[in-house]
């Protein structure tokens, strides 16, 4: 069974865990991990895989502009917002 | 106005289309009845009595709406305009939603009052109700014990007679194990059936919105109002909806009712499995056909479940990053302000399903994982295939065992995913399922319930074997002592 890297998997999920959770977590994975292994005793080689289950197909619709939620609802669950715009950390230097 | 709480929606509907009652007086006695037990219970997230009230006043509760005046409460997980939308998380705590679920304008167009919010696990990430930031909802047959999960609260609401009827969602048998596990109807419909605008995605290949009810009648009669095509989810599918109503009171003679041999599992509680088993023979009495089925890949289905659903979910759950809504834990960078934020707006189960789901998608392993269990998944799908060649509806036990006590699970989550085994596999194939009650334990005594499967887009076949089968026994006339 491969070793999964609880570091770079969080850092991925940009997920910050204390180092209490990393070990919990990890060792807790190891047996699911070990479990999920099951899927391994079968030949799957030449079968389609299932990515839902709906019978449909390339749904698509006309490309027509609508009436959307008024921005201002929208701003009233924002963390930081100011002048219509949301609020983040410095992204570039 | 006392007892209305207790009526089934068919009872309440003809008392007040004859105007015995008036929606106020309904909506009165269902909150006195919740501030009478929910104390106990615990499984209102949150009321807003005045509101609802309000929606009761204007009410034409007297009209041919089919739920004119019936109060219906929503889980945590489906927007409702102006409410409040948590997924019983830290992360969204003093989120208020902006729209109406697609589900929810169904329910106001046919007349209902949208009640509370129920408890669920965070994200709809387990099978107790234990995963709530907000708190432990307890069922109403021993309140020492889980009602079920993750749609606890609406399950526990139902069966506690504080709602009429409630909408849950079900990834993995979210709206069928705690129906089972609290003794009341829980219909999972067919992927596709009813639209998922609106729903809080936890995994979107398999989530489906459902009804919670007294009886069979009732479900049949929510889901014909929240079933149809919607052009908010792509994946709701353009057929008519069936007059459910019509398939009941048809009996079973003719049916055939498929066992599947899979089913004898070890971990199978001996009377639940003596429940269902003289359930089985109840519908032979009543003139159904029993033929056996397999479901040979049904010992996989718990593992490729916990791949997609959690590979589904970690990029879901991306969108929670404090930047659009939600809570904001700052950093010195946006990376740290995200990782802050979802490290400390996060709870335990749905850290750890975010990191297993983010492994399974990871590059060097998204073959070894994801992309094996959806071929998996298709192996799965073709069982249900072949299985329904040779029968209309299959019966399984809803759950392998009947509620258990609060704490006794929390710590091996892998025995927690493996009691979901019944329910699981109906996610993954996209058909439906019911759960109904069946029977009680011994000592203490508490639910047991029955699975009903039907193909894709037949619920009328399980509506049919449910209601005949709820017709000859009494199970669902029975009530926890609050």
């Amino acid at each position: 069974m491969p070793d999964m890297d609880i570091n770079y998997v969080a850092h991925l999920a940009r997920l910050e865990l204390s180092d209490d959770e990393k070990q919990r977590i990890a060792a807790q994975l190891k047996d699911v991990l070990k479990y999920v292994e099951k899927l391994n005793e079968l030949d799957v080689s030449n079968v389609e895989p299932t990515a839902h289950a709906t019978p449909l197909s390339n749904v698509l619709r006309a490309d027509e502009t609508k009436p959307s939620i008024d921005p201002a609802l929208i701003w009233k669950n924002a963390p930081e917002h100011a002048r219509d715009l949301f609020i983040v950390p410095k992204i570039i230097e | 106005m006392s007892g209305l709480h207790t009526l089934s929606i068919h009872e309440l509907r003809d008392r007040l289309r004859r105007g015995e009652v008036s929606a106020r007086e309904v909506t009165q006695s269902l909150l006195d009845r919740i501030a009478g037990v929910d104390d106990k219970l615990k499984a209102y997230m949150w009321l807003n009595p005045d509101d609802a009230l309000r929606q009761a006043d204007a009410v034409d509760a007297k009209g041919d709406k089919p739920l004119a005046g019936i109060p219906i409460a929503m889980k945590d997980v489906l927007n409702v305009a102006g409410q409040p939308c948590t997924c019983a998380s830290k992360i969204l705590k003093g989120h208020v939603s902006v729209y109406d679920a697609t589900v929810v304008r169904q329910l106001r167009e046919a007349g209902a009052i949208i009640l509370g919010r129920t408890n669920m696990d965070e994200f709809a990430m387990g099978s107790s109700t234990e995963n709530s930031s907000w708190g432990v909802t307890r069922n109403p047959w021993d309140l020492e014990r889980i009602p079920g999960g993750s749609s606890g609260g609406s399950a526990a609401a139902v069966a506690g007679d504080e709602a009429f009827g409630a909408l849950g969602s079900d990834t993995g048998g979210s709206i069928r194990q705690p129906a089972a596990l609290c003794g009341c109807v829980g219909l999972k419909p067919t992927y596709g059936r009813v639209s998922r605008y609106g729903l809080v995605a936890f995994a979107s290949s398999l989530d489906q919105i459902g009804p919670f009810t007294k009886n069979v009648a009732d479900s049949a009669l929510m889901l014909g109002v929240i079933s149809g095509h919607d052009a908010g989810d792509s994946t709701s599918v353009p057929r008519p909806v069936p007059d459910y109503a019509a398939a009941l009171g048809r009996g079973v003679k003719g049916l055939r009712i498929g066992l599947v041999r899979e089913c004898q599992i070890e971990g199978l509680d001996r009377e639940v499995d003596a429940a269902v088993k003289a359930a089985v023979k109840k519908l032979e009495d009543l003139g159904a056909e029993v033929v056996e089925v397999s479901l040979p890949h049904m010992q996989y289905c718990v593992a490729v479940y916990y791949i997609i659903a959690t590979a589904e979910a970690s990029a879901n759950l991306a969108r929670f990053d404090g930047v659009r809504y939600g809570a904001r834990v700052a950093g010195d960078d946006v990376i740290e302000m995200y990782g802050r934020t979802r490290g400390q707006g996060f709870g335990a189960e749905v850290k750890r399903r975010i990191i297993l789901g983010t492994y399974a998608l990871s590059a060097g392993y998204y073959d070894a994982y994801y992309l094996r269990a959806q071929k998996v998944r298709t192996l799965i799908r073709q069982d249900f295939e072949k299985a329904f060649q040779k029968c209309d509806a299959i019966v399984t036990p809803t759950s392998p065992e009947v509620a258990f006590k609060a704490g006794e699970k929390t710590d091996d989550p892998l025995k927690m995913y493996l009691s979901d085994i019944f329910t699981i596999s109906v996610n993954l194939a996209g058909t439906c399922g019911i759960s109904i009650p069946c029977g009680f334990t011994a000592q203490p005594k508490l639910p047991v319930g029955l699975q009903i499967l039907g193909k894709s887009f037949d619920e009328e076949t399980i509506f049919r074997v449910a209601h005949a089968y709820e017709q000859a026994t009494a199970w669902h006339k029975e009530r926890p002592a609050l």
